[in-house]
């Protein structure tokens, strides 16, 4: 993949991002694209209209290990599919409500793989990239947010090393 | 323990750090594997052993790349994080 930006791919950063001002950059210059699918993802809050559960949440990661990986992710994504370019920026830190918390930014000619990649990126960085989000309620209590731990590719089969049934129940292989 | 001694530099994330503390350089002997080195930091004390207790919450990195076989034999100086099922994105 020609690397059009003088930014790096992968960014992990405390303050926001601009999602035009990341399309433009990520396709600047290359005529050969013809798609771009960008996914953003937002701080969500769990409760109803008029009565919010949530004022906001933090996000630690495993500086060094989250870059690494997902830049690992990134090459991966580009020797799977007829990409040109991948932008992901995933923020850290204090976040409100509605706040922006991830992009996922891929250009290509054509919208399929477009579309194919950045979904592939956004399973990785859900399932296994080391990021941990804790959501603070407006009751003033905080709790870490439970991953489905059914659907996740980091599970570790701590079982093949204990007594006998000690073993970790067989994992489902269908998403809830 | 006989055996010569390795360093194990230990790394904690999100409820484990909370728990345990950021980490920190730990002695432990050569030829420690990633789940005898987590039954050994259980045997410290009771904070540990109940941090470490759950194997469907507990994933663990070496070297910065997710382990997948705990059988895997730590090196001196190996980096081994602790850390419950990432939920980014």
């Amino acid at each position: 993949m020609a690397s059009l930006s003088h930014l790096p791919r992968v960014r992990i950063q405390a303050h926001d991002f601009d999602l035009g001002a990341e399309v433009r950059d990520l396709r600047a210059g290359d005529a050969g694209v013809g798609a771009v699918v960008a996914f953003v993802g937002t701080v969500r809050d769990r409760g109803s209209a008029g009565s919010p559960q949530l004022s906001g949440m933090e996000l630690e990661h495993y500086p060094g290990m989250t870059e690494k990986s997902i830049e690992a992710m990134v090459d991966e994504a580009v020797a799977r599919f007829q990409i040109r370019a991948v932008r992901v920026i995933h923020r850290v830190g204090p976040l409100a409500l509605q706040d922006q918390i991830v992009l996922v930014a891929v250009s290509s000619a054509h919208r399929a793989e477009a579309f194919q990649a950045c979904e592939f990126l956004m399973d990785y960085l859900k399932t296994q990239a080391p990021f941990w989000k804790k959501e603070h309620a407006v009751d003033g209590s905080s709790r870490w947010v439970d991953a489905r731990v059914a659907d996740d590719a980091a599970l570790v089969r701590w079982g093949l090393d204990d007594v006998a049934g000690n073993a970790p129940p067989p994992q489902p292989a269908e998403r809830p | 323990m006989m055996a010569a001694a390795i360093t194990v530099h230990l790394r904690y994330f999100a409820s484990l750090r909370e728990a345990l503390g950021p980490g920190g350089p730990v002695p432990a002997p050569q030829g420690t594997t990633v789940a005898q080195l987590r039954r050994l930091l259980q045997a410290q004390d009771e904070a540990h052993a109940r941090a470490l207790a759950d194997d469907r919450l507990l994933r663990c990195a070496v070297d910065q790349g997710l382990c997948v076989d705990v059988h895997q034999v730590l090196g001196d100086g190996a980096e081994v994080a602790f850390f419950p099922p990432v939920t980014g994105g």
